[in-house]
């Protein structure tokens, strides 16, 4: 093994660790009175956080010159979606049992689980095309396409605020989060196309 | 359904709290009390039963461990650990408005006419999830009689204390402090509806309410207000908390309805605390026997 794949495995390790605890907990009935539901939200606030810290490699590699931070992204985004994954099979499998009818009767009649299952289905490709494979017959569509985590951000958050009853701050505060890392990436998108329009118009004036 | 005797259950079965069931009353479907029914593991099939999953007393720890009481935070162990050092005595309800002999009561002068009284009921959150929990208290409409609201009074009104150095979750306007709810004057003389003060045949905790809160089975928990510092009569609806809060989710009459869902998630099901699988909700929690007659005619989408 190189030493670039023990990292990431024990990044993986390290990002599952939240995940071990919750089943621990789980089976050792020391989730209080409703398990079912706290391991829903548990595993859905860990997806949100480990997105969080997906999108944040970006912005610190760029303010921090830290270039040995992307070959990490990969991984995080992936542990990301199993995350996402396992808070699915929570509710459609634990919490529904698999009650098809019931469980599209959810879907179409309220928006949260709308929002939350479209917030899935826009990581499932993410996920697909993560691959090396991916990023070359994609070329230049990867980066376009990979844009669509910030949706899946914002949808993902707007299915936890419209889940809470009342308690709605911390779903606000991960608005917020997401807001900036999608704002940083704007704006130094922005600085670097007038960079380089600036130089093309240099490089014409100086033939 | 055969009740079994408490000799069928084997005595390392019978847990403190089993054994609590077996000794007490339950409420038989005429809605009258009876003494002296010895119970089983199962309620009595007075207690008016479907053919679903088993409607087993919840445990101490789940009761008084899982409570929506933002008066001490919003996360559900927030009130068992925020409600420790609560101060429950000494404690003064004022009963008001409407009646012929309106006065502030100290607690134990209030609840002394009475005989408290053991009733199992069902209790539905309108977040989807729900107990079976033994309550202890005395029923309101004997309270009322003994008050003597005048013919006017049409609603009973209820406010729970402000006190944000007691009570933290009231320093932030998660929802418009007091906490008020109400009843119509039938649903509040209906024999089911509860005004408790114990639990398990022990003091009411802290984080459930004490030291009394009100228990009306067949509607959304949320109307069982707790730590009742007033009783008013009046004559208008009164605006319930969570109406005030979010009118288009929640409404005065909070009736358990299956067919009417909350805007946001389902109420044709609920989570069972304590079992795995969920449990189809039945209309009035299942006391409709007991009370469709109080909402005949009525729409229960638009009175929700």
């Amino acid at each position: 093994m190189t030493s670039t794949s023990v990292k990431k495995a024990s990044l993986v390790m390290v990002a599952l660790a939240p995940l071990a605890v919750i089943g621990w907990r789980f089976y050792d009935n020391k989730l209080g009175a409703n398990p079912i539901r706290e391991t829903e939200i548990q595993t859905g606030l860990w997806t949100l956080r480990l997105l969080a810290v997906t999108l944040s490699v970006t912005p610190f590699r760029k303010s921090f010159g830290w270039n040995f931070l992307s070959k990490y992204r990969r991984t995080l985004g992936l542990t990301t979606f199993f995350y996402a994954c396992v808070h699915l099979s929570m509710w459609a499998g634990v919490d529904w049992f698999f009650a098809w009818g019931d469980m599209w009767h959810e879907i179409v009649k309220h928006k949260y689980i709308l929002i939350g299952m479209t917030t899935w289905l826009i990581m499932l490709p993410l996920a697909i095309t993560s691959t090396k494979g991916w990023v070359r017959r994609l070329g230049k569509d990867w980066p376009r396409l990979h844009r669509l985590v910030y949706v899946a951000a914002i949808t993902g958050t707007i299915h936890y605020l419209w889940a809470v009853k009342k308690d709605t701050f911390f779903p606000l505060v991960y608005l917020a989060v997401f807001v900036m890392l999608l704002g940083y990436r704007v704006i130094s998108a922005r600085q670097k196309s007038s960079r380089e329009s600036r130089r093309r118009s240099d490089a014409s004036v100086a033939a | 359904m055969l009740i079994k005797k408490p000799g069928d259950v084997r005595s390392s079965e019978i847990t403190a709290e089993d054994a609590y069931i077996n000794r007490r009353t339950f409420l038989a479907a005429t809605g009258l009390a009876t003494a002296g029914i010895v119970g089983s593991r199962h309620l009595s099939p007075a207690l008016p039963l479907v053919a679903r999953q088993d409607d087993k007393p919840n445990t101490w720890e789940e009761i008084t461990g899982y409570n929506n009481y933002y008066e001490f935070g919003t996360d559900k162990d927030d009130p068992a650990a925020n409600a420790k050092n609560f101060h429950t005595k000494p404690w003064t309800v004022k009963v008001d408005g409407l009646v012929k002999k309106p006065a502030d009561y100290h607690l134990e002068d209030l609840v002394k006419p009475y005989k408290f009284q053991d009733r199992v009921y069902r209790f539905r959150c309108v977040e989807a999830w729900s107990m079976v929990i033994p309550w202890q208290g005395i029923p309101l409409a004997e309270m009322i009689k003994t008050f003597e609201p005048l013919p006017s009074a049409t609603y009973v009104q209820f406010t729970t204390l402000y006190a944000p150095n007691e009570m933290p979750g009231q320093k932030l306007p998660v929802l418009p402090w007091p906490y008020v709810e109400g009843l119509r004057m039938d649903e509040a003389m209906h024999p089911l509806t509860l005004m408790v003060t114990g639990l398990y045949g022990k003091t009411l905790p802290n984080q459930n309410g004490a030291p009394l809160r009100l228990i009306v089975p067949w509607k959304y928990g949320f109307k069982g207000i707790k730590a009742i510092t007033r009783i008013s009569f009046v004559d208008k609806q009164p605006r319930n908390t969570w109406q005030i809060s979010s009118p288009g989710e929640y409404g005065f009459y909070a009736n358990v309805n299956p067919e009417v869902d909350h805007p946001r998630w389902t109420q044709a099901s609920e989570r069972r605390i304590g079992q795995f699988r969920r449990m189809k909700t039945l209309m009035f929690n299942g006391y409709a026997d007991q009370v469709s007659s109080l909402y005949a005619g009525m729409d229960l989408r638009k009175n929700f």
